[in-house]
C-alpha cells in the first residue's frame, strides 16, 4: 500500500464533501440562530446533491483506500447512492414539516448529514474496525432525531427506545467482530476471505468461536435492518417518531445496513455460505411470515408501514440467502425500489392533516378517492406495488429475489414467501378498499406542499414506468454486483 | 407482418385509457366524453382484431403475428407476443366483449364512470396480453395484473357485499397464482428460456420436477377456472359485480384457466399431466353434477348462472384432460361458447336488474307479456346454454363428450347427466321468470328492451348461431393446434417410457 494520502482523500471525496458541509452548516447554524433551519435544510440539499454527483461521475472507480480500511467500488457506489437518494428525499420531504410540527430547528438537517456520512462509511468500510466506525457514527445521530420533538411523549419514548436497544445490538456486534479477530487474527475483510477460502479448500471446518463470532455479527446487522427476532423496536420507533424522520428511518439506513451485510456476507464470509445461509433463511422466513400476519391487525398507518418494512427484508433476505452473484443484483434492486415506494408511501402519509394536525390512523384515509382521487391514485399504485403485483415495480423486485432464490434451489423459502406475500397481500389492499370502497370521510387539508406533491407524483410513476424501462436500475445493478464479486 | 398488429390491438385500449384520464370538465361531460371514447377505442380495438381473423393462416399450427423486442436483457427476457389457433379466438372474443361491456354500462354506471371506462380498457389490454404474449413470465404479469382492474371494478361499483366479494376474489386468485410464479421461476431456470414457443417443443424436465411443476401450475389455473372445490369465490364475485364486471368476468377471465391447461400444463409438464388425469377427471366431474344440483336451488339468477358456469368449466377440464383430437377441440369450443353464451346471459339478467334492482327470481313472473323481445333473446340464450343443437353449446358438449367417451366411458356417462341437469335449471330459472301470469304491479310496468339493449344482444346471437349451425370457421382455426398438441404429448408419453411415475416420485 504505497498510495499517496491526496489519492486516498480523492478516493472519499463524497464523504469528505458531506462532513465538510456538515460541519460549515454547524456552524452557520450556531452563529446565525435558528431562523435559518428552512435554507439550512436546502444546503443540506446541496451537500448530498454534490455528493451524489462526485461519485456518479467516479462510478467505475476500484480502490482500495487508507491501509485497506475503506474501498471505492461501484457495488458500493450504487448503494451510495442509493442512500443518498434516500436521506435527500427525506430531506426535502422534511421541509414543510419540521415548520409545522415546531421542529425546525438547525440541528435537524445537520444531524441528518452526519447519518448519511455515517452510512457512507458503513457502505465503503472494507474492515470491522472501520464498519463499526461507520455504523456508530449513523446510529448516534439516528438516536437524536428520533427523540428530536423533546415535547412529544411519543417521540421521546421512541428515541429512548431505540437508544438503549441500539446500544445492545451494537453491542452484540462489537462482540461478534472481537471473537471472529480473536479467532482469524485479522480484521481486514481481504485478509479474511483468503483465509475462510483457504480452509474451504483445504476441507477444514470452521473453529466454533469464529461461528459465534460470525453469528453475533449477524445479529448485530439484523438490528439495524430490523429483521425478526430483532426487530421488536421497530413497530414504536416508527410510530413514535415524528413522520419525516421515520420516513428517514425506512429508507436510507436499511439501505446503508443491507450494504453492510451484503459486504460482509458475500465477501469476506463468501467461504462459510454453507454457515451463514442457514441463519439467513431462518430469519427471512420469520421476518416474511411476521410481516406478514403481525401487519393485519394494526390501525395505526406508521405501524403498518413498519411491519410492511420487516416483511420486505424478508424478501430481500431471501435474495441474500442464495449468496451468488445474481443474489446480489436481486437484493440491490429489491432495495432500490423498495426505497422508492417507501419514500412515496411517507409522502402521502405526510399529507394525512386534518385542521393543520397530523392524522395517522388507517380509517382516517376512508373515501379519500372521492376527496383527494390523484393522491388515492398514487397511494392505489403504491400499495398494489408494495403488495409485489405486477406489472408494478414492487413485482420486478419480487421476481428477482425469488429468481435467485429457486437458482440457487430454495425451493421451500421461495414457496413461503410467495405464501406470505398472498397474506401482506391483505392489508395493503385493505388500505386501497377504504380509499376506493368506503363512504367518504372528512376531507384532508388541501395545501399539499409543492415538494411533497412532486414526491408522490414520481415515485408512483417510477412504480409504473419500471417495468417498461428497467434499465437504468438493472444494469446499474449488474455492475455493481459484478464489482462485489471482483470480476 | 410489416407492422405489429397483435402489439397494437394489445396497447390500443391503453392509449384510450391514457386519453380518458386526460378528460376534464364537470362531470356530467367528463362522463359523456368518457363513455365514448371508451366505447370507440374498444370499437376500433375489435375491428382491428378482425384483421388478425382474416389474416390469420388456417391450416397452420404456428404462431402467427409474432413480433418481439429486448425488454430486460439482464434477465434474458423479451418482449414477444403471437397467436395461434388456441389463442386467437380467445382474443377476438376479449375485444367482442370489451364494446358490448361499455354499451351495457352506458346507463346503469352513473358514479365515477371515468375511472370505470379506465378500468375496462385498462382490463382489456391485459385480457389480450395474457392470450397473445408468448414469454412465459411476460404471461405471469398479464395474468396477475388483472386482479387490479377487477378488484377495482368489484369493490367499486357492485352491489352490497362487494367488500366481501372484492377481497375474496382478489386473494384467492392471489393465492394460487402466486405458487405458479414459483413453478415459471423454475422453469426459467431450469430450462433457460422464457419463450414459450421453445418451451412448448422441448418438454425434457424430469418427471418428478414436472409433477410439482404440474401442481403448481394447477393451483392457479384451477382457481381462475374455476373448478370443484374451490369456485367458492365465483358465485360471490359475480353476485356482487356489475353486469358488466360479470360479463367479462364469465367471458373472458374464466378462459384464462382453461387457456392456462392448454398452453403450459399439457404441453410443457406430459408426465405431470399424465399422471393427474384421475383427479382432473374426478374434480371436474363432481363440478358438472354437484355444481348443476346446487344451480338448480338458487333463488338468485346471478349466482345461478355463476354455478352454471362452473358446471360447465368442469366440461372444458374434461375435455382438455381427455388428451384426444375431440376432446380437446370440444374444450376450446366450449370455452368460446360459454364466453358469448354466458356473457350474454348476465347481460340478460342485468337488463331486468337495471329496471327492477332485484335479482331474486321470485320477484319477476310472466315477463313474456309486457317483453317479447326480451323473452326471445333469453331463450336464444337459455337454450344455448342447454346445448340445444343449432347452437354453439351443443357443439362443444358433443365434442367433449365425444373425447370424454374414448378416455373412460364412465366419465362419459356422469358428464352426460350434468347436462340432463343443465337443461333441468336452465328451464325452470326460464319458466319462472319468463313464463307464469302477469300479477305483479310492479312488473306489469317493465317495458321491453331498448334500441342499445337489441344492439348489444344482435351480435351475440348472430354469433351464437354462426357456431352452432357451421362450427366448422371456427374448428378449421382451431385444429390445427390441437393436434400438433395432441402429437407432441403423445409422443413425449412414448419417449418417457416410464412405466410408474410413482417410482420416480418415490425416488
Amino acid at each position: 500500500m504505497t498510495t499517496s494520502i491526496g489519492n486516498d482523500l480523492l478516493l472519499a471525496l463524497p464523504e469528505i464533501i458531506l462532513a465538510l458541509g456538515a460541519m460549515g452548516i454547524l456552524l452557520i447554524g450556531a452563529f446565525f440562530g435558528r431562523a435559518k433551519a428552512g435554507t439550512l435544510l436546502w444546503l443540506c440539499v446541496g451537500a448530498i446533491a454534490l455528493a451524489a454527483l462526485d461519485i456518479l461521475i467516479t462510478f467505475d472507480t476500484r480502490e482500495v483506500a487508507f491501509n485497506g480500511l475503506f474501498i471505492v467500488e461501484p457495488f458500493g457506489n450504487f448503494m451510495k447512492l442509493l442512500v443518498l437518494l434516500g436521506a435527500g428525499i427525506t430531506l426535502i420531504l422534511s421541509h414543510h414539516f419540521i415548520q409545522r410540527e415546531r421542529m425546525a430547528l438547525f440541528e435537524y438537517p445537520v444531524l441528518l448529514l452526519l447519518a448519511t456520512l455515517g452510512m457512507l462509511l458503513m457502505v465503503s468500510a472494507n474492515d470491522l474496525i472501520s464498519l463499526y466506525m461507520g455504523l456508530e457514527m449513523q446510529s448516534l445521530s439516528l438516536y437524536v432525531v428520533a427523540a428530536m420533538k423533546r415535547d412529544s411523549l411519543k417521540s421521546s419514548e421512541a428515541g429512548l427506545k431505540y437508544f438503549v436497544l441500539g446500544a445492545l445490538s451494537s453491542g452484540m456486534l462489537l462482540y461478534g467482530a472481537s471473537m471472529v479477530y480473536g479467532f482469524a487474527g485479522t480484521t481486514s475483510f481481504q485478509a479474511l476471505g483468503q483465509l475462510f477460502t483457504e480452509m474451504s479448500a483445504a476441507g477444514q471446518a470452521p473453529s466454533m468461536g469464529l461461528i459465534i463470532g460470525l453469528v453475533f455479527l449477524l445479529a448485530g446487522l439484523c438490528f439495524k435492518i430490523s429483521a425478526v427476532p430483532f426487530h421488536m423496536w421497530t413497530p414504536d420507533v416508527y410510530e413514535g417518531a415524528p413522520t419525516a424522520v421515520t420516513a428517514f428511518f425506512a429508507a436510507a439506513p436499511k439501505v446503508a445496513a443491507f450494504a453492510l451485510l451484503m459486504r460482509v456476507l458475500l465477501d469476506p464470509f463468501l467461504g462459510l455460505v454453507d454457515q451463514w445461509q442457514q441463519i439467513i433463511v431462518v430469519v427471512s422466513v420469520a421476518s416474511m411470515v411476521l410481516g406478514a400476519f403481525a401487519a393485519i391487525g394494526q390501525t395505526n398507518i406508521k405501524r403498518l408501514m413498519a411491519y410492511s418494512s420487516i416483511g420486505h427484508v424478508g424478501y430481500a433476505l431471501v435474495g441474500l440467502s442464495a449468496g451468488t452473484e445474481e443474489a446480489a443484483v436481486a437484493v440491490m434492486i429489491y432495495m432500490a425500489i423498495y426505497l422508492v415506494m417507501t419514500l412515496g408511501t411517507f409522502a402521502c402519509i405526510m399529507t394525512m392533516r386534518r385542521d393543520g394536525r397530523l392524522v395517522e390512523n388507517i380509517d382516517d384515509l376512508k373515501g379519500l378517492f372521492a376527496n383527494q382521487p390523484m393522491l388515492a391514485v398514487a397511494l392505489s399504485v403504491l400499495m398494489f406495488s408494495l403488495a409485489g403485483i405486477p406489472p408494478l415495480a414492487g413485482f420486478i423486485g419480487k421476481l428477482y429475489v425469488f429468481e435467485a432464490a429457486v437458482e440457487a434451489g430454495l425451493y421451500t423459502l421461495a414457496v413461503i414467501g410467495v405464501l406470505s406475500s398472498a397474506v401482506a397481500a391483505f392489508y395493503y389492499i385493505r388500505i386501497v378498499k377504504l380509499m376506493w370502497f368506503d363512504e367518504a370521510g372528512e376531507p384532508f387539508d388541501k395545501q399539499t406542499p409543492r415538494e411533497v406533491g412532486l414526491v408522490i407524483t414520481l415515485s408512483s410513476l417510477a412504480m409504473v414506468l419500471l417495468v417498461i424501462v428497467p434499465d437504468p436500475l438493472t444494469s446499474g445493478a449488474a455492475a455493481a454486483a459484478a464489482s462485489l464479486f471482483g470480476k | 407482418m410489416s407492422w405489429p398488429l397483435l402489439s397494437i390491438v394489445t396497447f390500443l385500449p391503453l392509449v384510450g385509457a391514457l386519453f380518458i384520464l386526460l378528460i376534464r370538465g364537470d362531470e356530467e361531460t367528463v362522463a359523456r366524453n368518457a363513455r365514448y371514447m371508451a366505447l370507440w377505442t374498444s370499437i376500433i380495438t375489435f375491428l382491428l382484431s378482425l384483421f388478425i381473423w382474416f389474416n390469420f393462416e388456417r391450416g397452420s399450427a404456428e404462431f402467427q403475428f409474432v413480433d418481439e423486442t429486448v425488454w430486460l436483457p439482464q434477465l434474458g427476457l423479451i418482449y414477444k407476443v403471437g397467436v395461434d389457433g388456441i389463442s386467437m379466438p380467445l382474443v377476438l372474443l376479449s375485444t367482442l366483449l370489451t364494446p358490448l361491456c361499455v354499451l351495457a354500462s352506458w346507463d346503469s354506471v352513473k358514479v365515477r364512470v371515468k375511472e370505470y371506462m379506465i378500468a375496462f380498457l385498462v382490463l382489456e389490454t391485459l385480457m389480450v396480453g395474457t392470450f397473445s404474449t408468448l414469454d412465459i413470465i411476460l404471461f405471469y404479469i398479464f395474468f396477475e395484473a388483472v386482479l387490479i382492474p377487477m378488484f377495482l371494478i368489484i369493490g367499486v361499483w357492485g352491489g352490497p357485499r362487494r367488500v366481501y366479494s372484492a377481497f375474496k376474489f382478489f386473494l384467492y386468485t392471489l393465492a394460487g397464482s402466486l405458487l405458479m410464479l414459483v413453478a415459471v421461476l423454475t422453469i426459467f431456470f431450469y430450462m433457460g428460456t422464457s419463450d414459450i414457443p421453445t418451451l412448448m417443443r422441448e418438454t425434457n424436465m424430469p418427471g418428478s420436477m414436472q409433477v410439482w411443476l404440474w401442481l403448481a401450475f394447477f393451483a392457479s389455473f384451477a382457481v381462475k377456472m374455476p373448478m370443484w372445490p374451490v369456485h367458492t369465490w365465483l358465485p360471490d364475485a359475480h353476485v356482487e359485480a356489475p353486469t358488466a364486471g360479470s360479463v367479462i368476468l364469465a367471458g373472458v377471465l374464466l378462459k384464462m384457466g382453461g387457456y392456462g391447461f392448454l398452453r403450459f400444463s399439457v404441453p410443457m409438464m406430459p408426465l405431470g399431466t399424465d399422471f393427474f388425469i384421475p383427479l382432473v377427471f374426478f374434480l371436474s366431474v363432481v363440478a358438472v353434477i354437484y355444481t348443476s344440483l346446487v344451480a338448480l336451488a338458487q333463488h338468485d339468477m346471478k349466482k345461478l348462472i355463476a354455478y352454471s358456469s362452473v358446471a360447465h368449466m368442469g366440461f372444458v377440464t374434461l375435455g382438455i384432460f381427455t388428451l384426444n383430437q375431440q376432446g380437446i377441440e370440444g374444450a376450446m369450443f366450449q370455452m368460446l361458447s360459454h364466453g358469448v353464451v354466458s356473457a350474454a346471459l348476465f347481460l340478460c339478467v342485468g337488463v331486468v336488474y337495471d329496471r327492477l334492482h332485484t335479482r331474486e327470481i321470485e320477484r319477476y313472473e310472466g315477463l313474456a307479456n309486457n317483453m317479447p323481445a326480451y323473452a326471445l333473446v333469453f331463450m336464444v340464450f337459455m337454450l344455448a346454454s342447454v346445448g340445444l343443437p343449432g347452437t354453439s353449446g351443443f357443439v362443444g358438449e358433443f365434442l367433449v363428450i365425444v373425447g370424454a367417451f374414448q378416455a373412460s366411458s364412465w366419465v362419459a356417462l356422469l358428464a352426460a347427466t350434468g347436462m340432463v341437469l343443465g337443461a333441468a335449471y336452465m328451464l325452470y330459472l326460464y319458466r319462472r321468470v319468463i313464463f307464469g301470469v302477469l300479477t305483479k304491479p310492479d312488473v306489469k310496468k317493465l317495458l321491453d328492451m331498448n334500441w342499445r339493449e337489441r344492439l348489444i344482444f344482435a351480435p351475440l346471437i348472430a354469433l351464437v348461431l354462426w357456431m352452432g349451425i357451421y362450427p366448422a370457421s371456427f374448428l378449421e382455426i382451431i385444429g390445427p393446434s390441437v393436434e400438433l398438441l395432441v402429437e407432441r404429448y403423445q409422443t413425449a408419453m412414448l419417449e418417457a417410457e416410464t412405466p410408474s411415475l410413482m417410482a420416480l416420485l418415490g425416488r
